[in-house]
C-alpha cells in the first residue's frame, strides 16, 4: 500500500440516524475514515454494527445526518454530485437475487452503463470486459434465472464493473454463497485488486480479509479499531468482544506463534501455513 | 418435487428466422392489423385461408406447429364457453329440441364462427411472444408509446415495470414453491378438501409471499439507484432498436394480406 496514495472516499465525523428508527439511536456516530486509492479495505463488524450503513454513504445512497462524506472531492450532500459519485463508486449487495434487473445475463450487465447514457458500442465493449472479468462471458446469452447463486453474485459484480468505477464497495457479497461461490468471488476480488481497483469489502468473516491491505472494525456505530490485518488477527479477546470469531486456521496460527515461536507466515493463509508447517515432519 | 414447474410465461422460443429478427415494433403493430382481419372473416373459406396463413407463419418462423397450437391451451375453456353460449342462446331455425333448450342452425353457425375466431386470434397473437424476447418487447412498447410522453404518459416506466415483472416471475415461483413446501412440512394440505378449503389453504402462502415481494422490491430499488438509474431520461441502450426496410415491407405485406382477404370475401363469396 502506498502511503502517498490519493484519497478515494473520506468520511468526516459522520453521524447517521435512520429517519424511521423508533429508537432514535444513531447507526453511525462520529465516524471518520479514509479510503485510499488502490487499497483493499476490509470493513468488519457484527450484525447491527453499522457497516452496511457506512457502505451506503460511500455511494450516496445515504446522506450523513451530521458530518460529510467526500468522494473524489465531491460532497455526497450536493444532489448535483450524486450521479458522478455513483459512477465513481459502484456497489454490490448481499443478496444477488435482489440486484439483478435484466432477464438475460448481458442485458443485466448493461443496465449500469445504459443508465450512464453511453453509446451502444461502448456499452457492448464494457459489458464484454466485465463479464470476462467475472468469468461469465460464456453465459452472456443465458436467462438470469438459470444462474446459480454464485454466478448471480458474479453477475452483480460484472454489473458494477461495467460502470467502470475506480472504486468497488461490496456489502457482504459472500454471505449467501456456498463455499465454492465464495472462493470464486474472492479470487475475482483479488484479481481486481491486482488490477488497481480500490475495494471496500464488508464482511464479518475473518478468513476473507487475509489478502486485504487494511482493516477497520465497527461496533455500535463507532470505529473501534483501524490498522493492518496481521495485528487485528492477533487481538483474540477484542475480536470476540466485537463479535468476530477467528477461524480455526487463524486461531492455530496465533496460538502456535505465541507458544512455540515457530517461523510462521505474516498472514495465516492456508498455503502459507502449509509451507511453514509441512517441513517440520 | 416442484409444484409450479409447468407454468410457462413469456414463452419466447429462440430460433433463427426472418420473423424473429424483425423489429419488435413491426410485430407489435402487425398484431392489431391481423386481429382486425380475423374479426372481419365470416365465411368458412376465409377461416380456412387464415388457418393456412397460420401454418405458413409457423413454418416461416421456424417454430414447430404443435408448439404454436399449445399456446392456445390456456384459452380453450374460454373458447368452449363462448361456443356453448352461442349454441344455446341464438334464435333461428330449430334443428334439435332438448326439453327447454333449443339448438338452432344459426346457433351452431355462430358458435363455430366465434370459436374459430377466438382461437385464431389467440394463435396469431401468440406469435408476438413466441418470436420476440421479453426485453425487445418492452423496448418496442416503450419506443412506440414514446410520442405520448409529452402528454405525461409513463412509457419508460411501464416498459421498465414489464421487464422487472418478467424478470421476477421465475424468482417468485421458486419462492412460492419454497413457502408451500415449508407449510406442507408442517402439515398443511393444498390438494385436499373442497375448492373453498383449498383456496383458504392458499392464504397462508400468499401473505409471506407478499411480504417477500415488498422486501425484494425495496432492495431492488436500492440496487437500481446504486447503478445510476434515474428513470428513462438520458438512458441509452446497448442494442438500440433499428427499423429497417424489411420491417416496413413486412408490415405493408401484413396490411395487404388483411385487406385482400377482407375484400375477397366481400366480393367473391355470397
Amino acid at each position: 500500500m502506498k502511503t502517498d496514495a490519493r484519497t478515494v472516499c473520506e468520511l468526516r465525523d459522520v453521524t447517521y440516524v435512520y429517519p424511521s428508527g423508533a429508537s432514535g439511536r444513531a447507526a453511525l456516530s462520529g465516524v471518520s475514515l479514509e479510503v485510499r486509492e488502490g487499497e483493499w479495505l476490509a470493513l468488519l463488524g457484527s450484525n447491527g454494527s453499522g457497516k452496511s450503513t457506512l457502505a451506503r454513504h460511500l455511494n450516496a445512497l445515504l446522506i450523513p445526518t451530521q458530518g460529510d462524506c467526500i468522494v473524489y472531492g465531491m460532497s455526497t450532500r450536493d444532489p448535483a454530485n450524486v450521479f458522478a459519485v455513483r459512477s465513481a463508486v459502484s456497489m454490490v449487495f448481499q443478496n444477488p437475487e435482489n440486484q439483478i434487473v435484466g432477464t438475460v445475463v448481458d442485458e443485466d450487465a448493461a443496465f449500469g452503463p445504459e443508465n450512464q447514457g453511453l453509446p451502444p458500442a461502448e456499452i457492448e465493449s464494457r459489458v464484454e470486459r466485465a463479464l470476462e472479468a467475472a468469468g461469465l462471458l460464456a453465459k452472456r446469452a443465458k436467462p438470469t434465472y438459470t444462474l446459480s447463486g454464485g454466478e448471480k453474485q458474479r453477475l452483480a459484480v460484472a454489473g458494477a464493473l461495467a460502470m467502470d468505477a475506480p472504486c468497488l464497495v461490496l456489502d457482504e457479497p459472500t454471505a449467501m454463497l456456498d463455499p465454492r461461490g465464495r472462493a470464486d468471488l474472492l479470487a475475482i476480488m483479488r484479481a481486481l485488486h491486482d488490477g488497481g481497483k480500490t475495494i471496500v469489502h464488508i464482511t464479518h468473516r475473518l478468513e476473507e480479509i487475509l489478502w486485504c491491505d487494511r482493516a477497520v472494525v465497527l461496533a455500535g456505530g463507532r470505529i473501534e479499531w483501524e490498522g493492518g490485518v496481521e495485528p487485528l488477527l492477533r487481538q483474540d479477546g477484542a475480536l470476540r468482544k466485537w463479535g468476530l470469531d477467528a477461524p480455526p486456521l487463524v486461531a492455530l496460527w496465533r496460538e502456535l506463534g505465541e507458544e512455540t515461536g515457530l517461523a510462521l507466515p505474516r498472514i495465516p493463509t492456508l498455503e502459507g501455513m502449509i509451507d511453514a508447517l509441512c517441513p517440520l515432519q | 418435487m416442484k409444484f409450479l414447474n409447468n407454468l410457462t410465461f413469456g414463452q419466447y422460443v429462440p430460433a433463427d428466422s426472418p420473423v424473429h429478427s424483425l423489429d419488435p415494433r413491426c410485430k407489435i403493430l402487425a398484431v392489431p392489423v391481423v386481429l382486425t382481419g380475423i374479426f372481419m372473416a365470416g365465411h368458412v373459406a376465409a377461416f380456412a385461408a387464415w388457418a393456412g396463413l397460420l401454418a405458413a407463419l409457423a413454418w416461416y418462423s421456424r417454430l414447430p406447429f404443435r408448439l404454436v397450437l399449445n399456446s392456445a391451451k390456456p384459452v380453450l375453456i374460454l373458447v368452449a364457453f363462448t361456443a356453448l353460449i352461442h349454441i344455446f342462446f341464438t334464435d333461428g331455425t330449430p334443428i334439435l329440441k332438448l326439453g327447454f333448450v333449443t339448438i338452432t342452425r344459426e346457433g351452431v353457425a355462430a358458435a363455430a364462427q366465434m370459436g374459430l375466431r377466438l382461437l385464431l386470434l389467440v394463435l396469431f397473437a401468440s406469435f408476438l411472444t413466441l418470436t420476440t424476447k421479453p426485453m425487445e418487447l418492452s423496448d418496442g412498447l416503450e419506443r412506440l408509446f414514446s410520442p405520448l410522453v409529452r402528454f405525461g404518459f409513463p412509457a419508460h416506466e411501464l416498459a421498465m415495470m414489464m421487464t422487472i415483472a418478467l424478470r421476477f416471475i421465475p424468482t417468485l415461483l421458486t419462492e412460492t414453491d419454497r413457502i408451500m413446501k415449508a407449510q406442507l412440512a408442517r402439515g398443511a394440505s393444498f390438494d385436499r378438501g373442497s375448492l373453498w378449503k383449498r383456496l383458504k389453504a392458499f392464504i397462508p402462502v400468499l401473505i409471506p409471499l407478499f411480504v417477500i415481494v415488498f422486501q425484494r422490491a425495496e432492495e431492488l430499488a436500492t440496487a437500481m439507484e446504486a447503478r445510476c438509474y434515474r428513470g428513462g431520461e438520458g438512458r441509452t441502450r446497448m442494442r438500440p432498436l433499428r427499423w429497417s426496410g424489411r420491417d416496413t415491407a413486412a408490415l405493408a405485406a401484413t396490411v395487404a394480406v388483411v385487406v385482400a382477404l377482407a375484400a375477397g370475401e366481400r366480393s367473391l363469396l355470397p
